[in-house]
């Protein structure tokens, strides 16, 4: 028998240790237990090696970024060295020299990464005088504000928009002493293809991106006599909050967040676990139906809403392909409007829905005006989980020692399976639970469907159901979105369902959810959320009896009239940039019959400039300069009909060069009879 | 926002575009030759041409915009009609470039970041050098290179792009 062969070794600060496939230095030497600052290294992200903080000291090769170095066998690595200890000051004094250090006043203020390097590194004064002029803050943006004067460069926020989500919808901009990080053309970051999904916020380092707060909204509604101010809170929360005040990742704070909130002055406090229950039933019926009648599929979850503007963007023909199901969120806040007003006697206008969430896209969620009814917001203001940590501190209350309260019914009683959506994957299993109860008329006795359960960010799973394997695509993280989509487009995708959630990890993962530098901190609330459902009586939404009751009283029919109105929604065509069209005759054209093509990013594919082409050929053949004057638009928000043409105002969808001929000619000869 | 009738977004320059895109395959890598053709279009690099070019290549305007805004040769904004480029690159400022600078600029009305007359006749930069440290100072009128200058016959290049104009 021969032995095993001891892993290779390399010396850390004198202790050898072996090399177990670490990818660079810093991994092997955050296992020997040293934590090593930097800013620019997160595991999930290439290698930038900006912040030059990790730097080690290799025998016979100087000084050298840990995080760009392989593991070599023999390597005499130092950790720290007087040397090394000056450099550090040095990176971090010239970085502090640029920032805006107002700590008290800037929201991530003790989570905030600089704060704690210079802590750490015992930074009593900042030799440098700053040469930045202050720039503006972009509050343009529903879900983040982006705070440039706060910003160190170290581009985590630029990798993960568009590695992990597959965007880019901010870059470094300029160059040398200018060099920002900024959305196209320095717009607002509103204004662009962000969909808010907040993970640039999560892991930049300092306060330059950080959640939008709406604190101060809620505390003035809270204090006003003449609202009814009512709470909701997401799955995700209760597993996270807890981090604040000092629980571990995980632990489920159910009983004192409610309590909490009712103290806040919430009159009551209901269970988004609810409405996902309701969307469980809704969404599983939608997809049977689809199933068996032939309809679109595969079928996209609709609850995660940066999902849905990234699909808005990029993918409008696959639109009727997205489950028509409104969010969790939307549901319940279009019940609680629906219902309470009546029930307690408060006019619409002074009930105030609130909700707390891990995320940051549910802010701009909330504002789309599919989901406001005759001026009324059916969820009026959106809190994160750090917003909603914030408002206890500020009251002072002492939450771990709040005597446990339950949510209020009906809205509040929810089953394992509302619960698990904060999961990836936890919307499957949900929907599964469902299915397959609805399908074989059978019993489920074991509801934990483990195949649809983990990590990765695309998973391609089968789920016998009944006589039928439905497949399943599971991702998180846009990029693996748009891989699965652009399958769906071109299709050659024979899945079933595909369950799309921005985050990593799923909610859980959310850029709302408090700040943490702990690894393994996905794994801890992922268990936790399942670990409720574990604990709970019943696991399948079929099971809410208060959902039952819910649809005979108010909702009628499964998917009938009723539960349309309230539970579904429609979506809409977006463009990509704030828009702006060349105008491209020569001139003055008043007089002229406009004519518009559109060389957005889906009439562009379609190949609109084809159409461009030829337009302004015809024009020059048939010497039309005098009646007709042909612009580029950059969208019309047409693109699942693209490519369009618009001519004297009149959209031609799917237009052909001859089609748009026709109608420049047909024009001409109405408007000169 | 919209880009009224500027003589220079007229059609055949942004069927241009394609033309361009084409050459150089679509292909991302080839970004700043793309850009190079595109403002010689366009004198400048307007927003909407950018979203297109990044739409194009399949990357995000983003992207573009940075790219478009770290090389100085790439402007973003429209130039005028004339561009004056001084080199302020070492040899060019150590033999005094500057007042060069200040003189023409103070006659144009330009100040702080403005460097666009308003009738967008003159446009007026420092580049960091140009490669004839032996003329320095240099000023380039458009094409034109003009060594070894001075703050008089700067303003005289000006004076003379002005009385050609009004004549």
């Amino acid at each position: 028998m021969s032995a095993i062969a001891a892993p290779p070794t390399l010396s850390i600060d004198g202790i050898a240790v072996p090399i177990n496939g670490e990818r660079n230095l810093l991994e092997l030497i955050r296992k020997t237990d040293i934590d090593l600052p930097t800013f620019c290294y997160h595991s999930d992200l290439s290698v930038y090696g900006a912040c030059r903080l990790c730097i080690v000291d290799i025998a016979g090769r100087g000084i050298q970024g840990a995080c760009s170095t392989a593991p070599e066998p023999g390597l005499v690595v130092r950790t720290q060295t007087e040397e090394i200890r000056e450099i550090r000051k040095i990176s971090v004094e010239l970085l502090l020299a640029n920032h805006e250090r107002e700590c008290t006043t800037c929201s991530k203020s003790a989570s905030c990464q600089l704060q704690d390097v210079a802590r750490r590194l015992g930074i009593n004064k900042v030799r440098f005088k700053a040469v930045h002029e202050p720039a503006e803050v972009d509050r343009s943006s529903p879900s983040v504000t982006r705070d440039p004067n706060k910003c160190v460069l170290c581009g985590d926020c630029v990798r993960f928009c568009s590695e992990i989500q597959g965007i880019g919808a901010i870059d470094f901009a300029h160059r040398g002493h200018d060099v920002a990080v900024l959305p196209a053309f320095g717009n607002g970051l509103g204004e662009g293809e962000c969909i808010n999904c907040g993970q640039c916020a999560a892991v930049c380092p300092t306060g330059a991106l950080t959640p939008r707060q709406e604190i101060d909204e809620v505390w003035k509604a809270l204090v006003d006599p003449t609202k009814t101010v009512v709470a909701q809170i997401a799955p995700a929360v209760r597993i996270a909050l807890g981090e604040l005040f000092g629980m571990q990742p995980g632990e489920s704070t159910r009983g004192q967040m409610v309590a909490a909130l009712k103290r806040l002055g919430f009159k009551y406090v209901y269970d988004t676990a609810f409405a996902a229950d309701l969307t469980v039933i809704e969404e599983s019926n939608e997809f049977l139906a689809r199933k068996s009648k032939a309809g679109k599929l595969p079928l996209f979850t609709s609850c995660c809403p940066a999902w849905v503007k990234f699909a808005e963007q990029y993918f409008p023909e696959l639109l009727p392909n997205l489950s028509t199901c409104k969010s969790p969120q939307q549901m319940l806040g279009a019940l609680v409007k629906e219902l309470l007003p009546q029930e307690l006697g408060v006019a619409k206008k002074n009930l105030v829905m609130v909700s707390i969430m891990p995320c940051t896209a549910k802010k701009f969620e909330a504002k789309r005006p599919e989901f406001a009814h005759e001026g009324v917001a059916e969820v009026d203001h959106v809190l994160t989980t750090q917003e909603l940590a914030r408002m206890i501190e500020e009251a002072g209350l002492r939450f771990m020692k709040l005597q446990p309260e339950s949510f209020d019914m009906p809205m509040g009683f929810k089953t394992g399976a509302g619960v698990i959506f904060g999961n990836s994957g936890g919307v499957s299993e949900a929907v599964l639970r469902y299915a397959s109860e609805k399908v074989t008329g059978r019993k489920l006795t074991n509801p934990d469907i483990h195949a649809v359960r983990g990590e990765d960010g695309l998973r391609i799973v089968e789920v016998p159901v009944g006589d039928i394997t439905l497949k399943l695509g599971i991702v998180h993280g846009l990029k693996n979105a748009r891989t699965l989509a652009e399958k769906a487009r071109h299709g050659n995708c024979d899945l079933d369902i595909i369950e799309v959630m921005a985050c990593p990890g799923g909610c859980i993962g959310g850029a709302g959810q408090p700040v943490s530098r702990n690894p393994d901190i996905r794994k801890l609330r992922t268990r936790g959320l399942y670990d409720v459902d574990k604990n709970m009586e019943l696991h399948k939404s079929q099971e809410n009896h208060f959902v039952t009751e819910c649809y005979q009283r108010h909702l009628g029919e499964i998917g009938g009239r009723n539960a349309h109105r309230l539970l579904h929604t429609h979506y809409q065509n977006r463009r990509r940039i704030a828009g702006e069209s060349i105008e491209l005759g020569d001139g003055d054209s008043a007089e002229k019959l406009c004519v518009n093509v559109c060389t957005g990013t889906t009439c562009f594919l379609k190949g609109s400039q084809h159409i461009l082409h030829e337009l302004l050929d015809q024009v020059e053949q048939e010497q039309l300069h005098e009646k007709v004057s042909i612009h580029a638009s950059f969208c019309f928000e047409q693109c699942s009909h693209g490519p369009t043409v618009s001519v004297d105002g009149k959209n031609v969808p799917s237009c052909t060069p001859e089609a748009a001929k026709n109608a420049i000619l047909q024009a001409i000869s109405e408007k000169v009879p | 926002m919209r880009s009224k009738s500027d003589p220079e977004c007229n059609g055949r320059k942004f069927v241009k575009i394609f033309t361009i895109l084409e050459k150089y395959e679509r292909n991302p890598s080839r970004l700043v030759p793309i850009l190079q053709a595109v403002q010689e279009e366009y004198r400048y690099l307007p927003r909407e041409v950018l979203t297109y070019v990044a739409t194009a290549l399949n990357i995000s305007p983003a992207r573009v915009f940075g790219v478009a805004t770290f090389y100085s040769h790439f402007a973003t904004e429209p130039r005028g009609k004339h561009v004056i480029r001084l080199c302020n690159g070492t040899a060019c400022h150590v033999k005094d470039s500057i007042p060069i600078l200040e003189v023409i600029r103070k006659r144009l009305k330009l100040e702080g970041k403005k460097i666009t007359t308003d009738d967008m006749m003159f446009t007026v930069e420092t580049v960091a050098c140009l490669g004839a440290c032996g003329l320095a100072p240099v000023v380039v009128v458009n094409e034109d290179v003009h060594g070894e200058m001075t703050p008089a016959n700067g303003l005289e290049l000006v004076e003379a792009i002005i009385a050609q104009e009004l004549s």
